[in-house]
């Protein structure tokens, strides 16, 4: 398969851009407990983005993996996960904060330590939202890849240690043309007091088109409709 | 905290000041001074109140749902729950509460997430996200579609397990309930009663819910 471009995440480093439908997007995490913070949102119209809850309460989950999709907050489907080696993605436990990140690993500057000071989801994301004419308003709820942070029944949330392994993937396909950003920054529920440092690899590919006997198509009827309303979409723009 | 426990605020509703009850399909959209209380009574039961907020210092700085839930390390709303924008900052904290847990994670229901939840033709009834749209777009604060972010569903039942499934059950409230919180922040309150018709989120019944807000003691 034809690799069209790919990167490095450093730990902390952070990148968006544009990324037509149809491509793969493997993510590679290149040591234990990787975490890397996802917004999505519609290249056309960036007021439709990713909606965490649509996504959620259409797929009956928690958590997202292999055959899920994520949802736009126009019932459309912006991005399909079409491989994942560990069966479960966050998606309820945000980004880490300036504060956050100050309190749990300690106060850093870009003066004393250079490239080397701890930067935070919030501030990624801000930066990344400005790059592309959007801003404060526009944070919403992201996807964690290769964080597992489930729910005991008392509501309390809990991240489990060790779920990522080194060499864990996820594989996204794009089912319309977005703004991707990312963060490469700790997960908010990570126990761990020094600052993870594990850097994730990100390749794209060209993807086959999507037919109707697809996983992701097919996962639930509701995904099935998202498909059908993504596709209307490009159809009525001629696309 | 979090283990449905009841508690009952001391207002009595002859010193509100305002009193007013919001129909199922309605919005509603208020402004709250530091200091000011508003108690949502869920008048029939089961109803679901969809509700965020934003800070009035900074209206770009919404509510913050997960922000809110994980500075608690909880995905439910109770007595004690701290009410934070996305960037963390506290706008309100819930004072009283009879039905003991609330909702953040479901979401408001739209035209396009009936569509996608329930049939294609069901994308004409009426929704969350139109009386939102409806409310700020007959504003004069210049809130956009962008500034609805994901909500809280007060008086909604959506449990987790540990499993990672996500369910919607039958409301755990019951006529008469209320939920009560307290600003700390000159506040905007954003409030769509909820018309949903296709799941149990309020029993397939709509019904309407009354709003009272105290001064600051």
């Amino acid at each position: 398969m034809e690799k069209i471009w790919r990167k490095t995440l450093k730990p902390g480093e952070k990148w968006s851009g544009n990324i037509g439908r149809g491509k793969y997007i493997q993510f590679k995490a290149l040591g234990e407990e990787a975490n890397v913070s996802m917004l999505l949102y519609n290249m056309r119209d960036t007021s439709e983005r990713y909606n965490m809850p649509d996504t959620l309460k259409a797929q009956y989950t928690a958590h997202l993996t292999k055959g899920n999709v994520l949802m736009s907050d126009n019932g459309r489907v912006l991005a399909s996960i079409v491989e994942d080696s560990l069966g479960w993605h966050d998606t309820i436990s945000g980004y880490t904060t300036r504060m956050m990140t100050d309190e749990k690993y300690g106060k850093t500057t870009y003066q004393e330590s250079r490239n080397d000071w701890q930067r935070s989801g919030e501030e990624n994301f801000l930066m990344e939202l400005v790059r592309n004419d959007m801003g404060m308003r526009d944070m919403v709820p992201c996807v964690n890849l290769f964080s597992k942070v489930y729910v005991e029944e008392d509501g309390s949330m809990c991240y489990e240690r060790g779920h990522c392994k080194e060499g864990a993937t996820v594989t996204l396909r794009t089912e319309m043309d977005i703004v991707l950003i990312l963060s490469n920054t700790p997960n908010t529920l990570n126990p761990l007091e020094k600052y993870p440092a594990v850097p994730v690899s990100v390749e794209v590919f060209n993807a086959p088109a999507v037919d109707l006997m697809d996983e992701c198509v097919n996962h639930r009827p509701e995904n099935h409709r998202a498909f059908e309303n993504t596709w209307d979409y490009y159809h009525l723009l001629g696309l | 905290m979090y283990g449905l426990i009841k508690n009952k605020s001391n207002l009595k509703v002859e010193d509100a000041i305002y009193d007013e009850t919001v129909s199922a399909g309605d919005g509603w959209m208020h402004e709250l001074l530091p200091g000011e209380t508003l108690r949502i009574l869920d008048l029939e039961g089961n109803q679901a109140a969809d509700t965020t907020f934003y800070d009035m210092t900074n209206p770009e700085d919404h509510y913050g749902a997960v922000t809110t839930i994980v500075m608690q390390k909880n995905i439910y709303l109770t007595t004690g729950s701290v009410l934070r924008t996305e960037s963390g900052k506290p706008l309100l904290e819930i004072t009283a509460d009879i039905t003991g847990r609330h909702d953040t994670l479901g979401g408001a229901c739209s035209s396009q997430s009936n569509a996608v939840r329930y049939a294609r033709e069901k994308i004409d009834m009426h929704n969350c996200r139109d009386s939102f749209m409806l409310q700020i777009g007959k504003d004069t604060y210049g809130f956009k579609k962008r500034d609805l972010a994901p909500n809280i569903n007060f008086f909604m039942n959506v449990p987790v397990t540990k499993d990672g499934k996500l369910k919607f059950d039958d409301g755990v409230s019951a006529p008469g309930n209320y939920v009560e919180m307290r600003a700390s922040e000159h506040t905007m309150v954003l409030i769509s009663n909820c018309p949903q018709l296709n799941n149990p989120c309020n029993a397939y019944n709509p019904t309407p819910i009354r709003l009272l807000i105290w001064d600051a003691k």
